[in-house]
């Protein structure tokens, strides 16, 4: 198994390879400008000039979504190796999630009626 | 050394036929896309239009790369080489038949999902370097659609994992083999979990009706807006890539990858491949863009406890079902 990790590496690096090439391969394909242009430079806001900086601060729903994806995620975590593993664990690992994903729909519920997940 | 080698021949052969695929698929879309409007659709490049994809790439590499004043160049030049490799890297472990397959892990699950999910990553490092509003608002929204959808989609790739009980994509093949395609039989978590999997894929790679991050209408062209030529080429083949093995995951969990009669089983599997990638340019073709809090809504209140059930479902089945879990 440790050959198919290597084989998912070399994967990996020939996919880096398609892009970077590409970029590079660009550098040399690419018609020059003729004459630099500070407005062309310039962050597009429709053609207006650009008001401040785009690194601003947002909104905190991202923060509540961010916060249930993890919450989420690990459960999915969890629930992985358990669904391998299930035919061996038997009726004992079935309640066993079953329990664990009980307590998880609770806060999902709590969340769902505090209004926690509908952006307005 | 070896493996090494394995690893590149094969993956040199499946990333050039999935970029061939993605050229040609941009065509196939666009005259489509023509046909279902009572139009033509590409037509002057090469017979029927086919070359439009190759020239419209040669266009696009001649294009002056510009780079904003006051964007942050490494990081800027870096997301669309990140947003390629992630895109291209998931099909590392999609077996296409019993022997073409570059790297069989024993978790290629675990592989396709992380590699799917890192995608935000290239969003967002393309959204905060280009510092324009409308790029970072559409990675904003972009990362929380993807973020969110990343539950469901693996909460309905768990279904799979546990019917078949292992985690690797060919042994999941190997046992639809044996057994029925999991979108036939057991029906009940089967083919929801193969919607599931395809509604939560169309949001990963951020196809209509769950386009947020690009937004034309709305966010001019969302994070790629300050992006030109070649870096541009590379987002927009790392979105028709993502759909594409996204396309062919879902063929490999649900549809039983190269199981099929008569025809060998490379076939097969392109056929479910190319035939679910269609269907996901007619869904685009068809619906309209969703809202971006409808989306969350829809996310977060049906489709999440709707994976979970299956989930559970799937599971019972696997335990309880009468003459075994066949």
């Amino acid at each position: 198994m440790r050959s198919a990790w290597l084989s998912g590496l070399s994967f990996l690096l020939l996919s880096t390879l398609v892009g970077a090439g590409l970029l590079v391969a660009a550098r040399f394909l690419r018609v020059r400008p003729r004459a630099e242009n500070v407005l062309k430079t310039r962050t597009y806001e429709c053609g207006e000039t650009p008001e401040g900086s785009a690194w601003m601060q947002f909104h905190a729903r991202y923060y509540v979504v961010a916060l249930f994806f993890v919450l989420f995620d690990v459960e999915a975590v969890f629930l992985f190796p358990w669904a391998v593993a299930l035919r061996e664990l038997g009726v004992q690992g079935f309640i066993a999630a079953v329990s664990f994903v009980a307590v998880l729909m609770l806060g999902w519920l709590y969340a769902i009626r505090k209004d926690a997940l509908r952006w307005q | 050394m070896n493996a090494l080698a394995h690893g590149a021949s094969y993956g040199a052969l499946i990333i050039l036929t999935l970029l061939t695929t993605v050229a040609m698929g941009v065509w196939f879309e666009r005259k489509f896309a023509g046909r279902m409007q009572s139009r033509l659709g590409p037509t002057m490049v090469g017979p029927v239009g086919l070359l439009q994809s190759v020239a419209d790439v040669v266009k696009l590499l001649n294009k002056e790369d510009i780079i904003p004043r006051d964007a942050d160049r490494g990081l800027f030049t870096l997301a669309p080489v990140l947003a390629a490799l992630l895109s291209l890297g998931a099909a590392a472990v999609v077996p296409f038949s019993s022997t073409v397959v570059a790297a069989d892990l024993d978790i290629g699950v675990i592989w396709v999902v992380a590699l799917g999910g890192l995608t935000v990553i290239a969003t967002f490092a393309a959204g905060w370097s280009s510092n324009n509003k409308f790029a970072l608002l559409g990675a904003m929204r972009g990362i929380a659609q993807s973020v969110s959808y990343g539950v469901p989609l693996v909460l309905s790739v768990l279904v799979p994992v546990i019917l078949a009980g292992t985690m690797s994509l060919s042994g999941i093949v190997a046992w639809q083999t044996r057994h029925h395609w999991f979108a036939l039989w057991p029906v009940i978590p089967g083919l929801p979990a193969l919607g599931l999997f395809f509604l939560a894929m169309l949001a990963e790679s951020n196809r209509i009706p769950f386009d947020i991050p690009e937004a034309e209408s709305e966010l001019v062209a969302g994070v790629t807006t300050e992006y030109t030529g070649a870096k541009f080429v590379l987002f927009y083949m790392a979105e028709y890539v993502h759909t594409l093995v996204g396309s062919a995951v879902a063929s490999v969990l649900f549809l039983g990858g190269w199981d099929g009669p008569i025809a060998p089983g490379l076939h097969w599997m392109v056929a479910k491949t190319l035939a679910l990638f269609v269907a996901v340019y007619w869904v685009r073709w068809s619906l309209l863009r969703y809202r971006s809090d409808q989306l969350m809504a829809l996310c977060w209140r049906r489709l999440t406890p709707l994976g979970v059930g299956l989930v559970l479902l799937a599971s019972a089945w696997a335990l309880f079902a009468p003459g075994g879990p066949a």
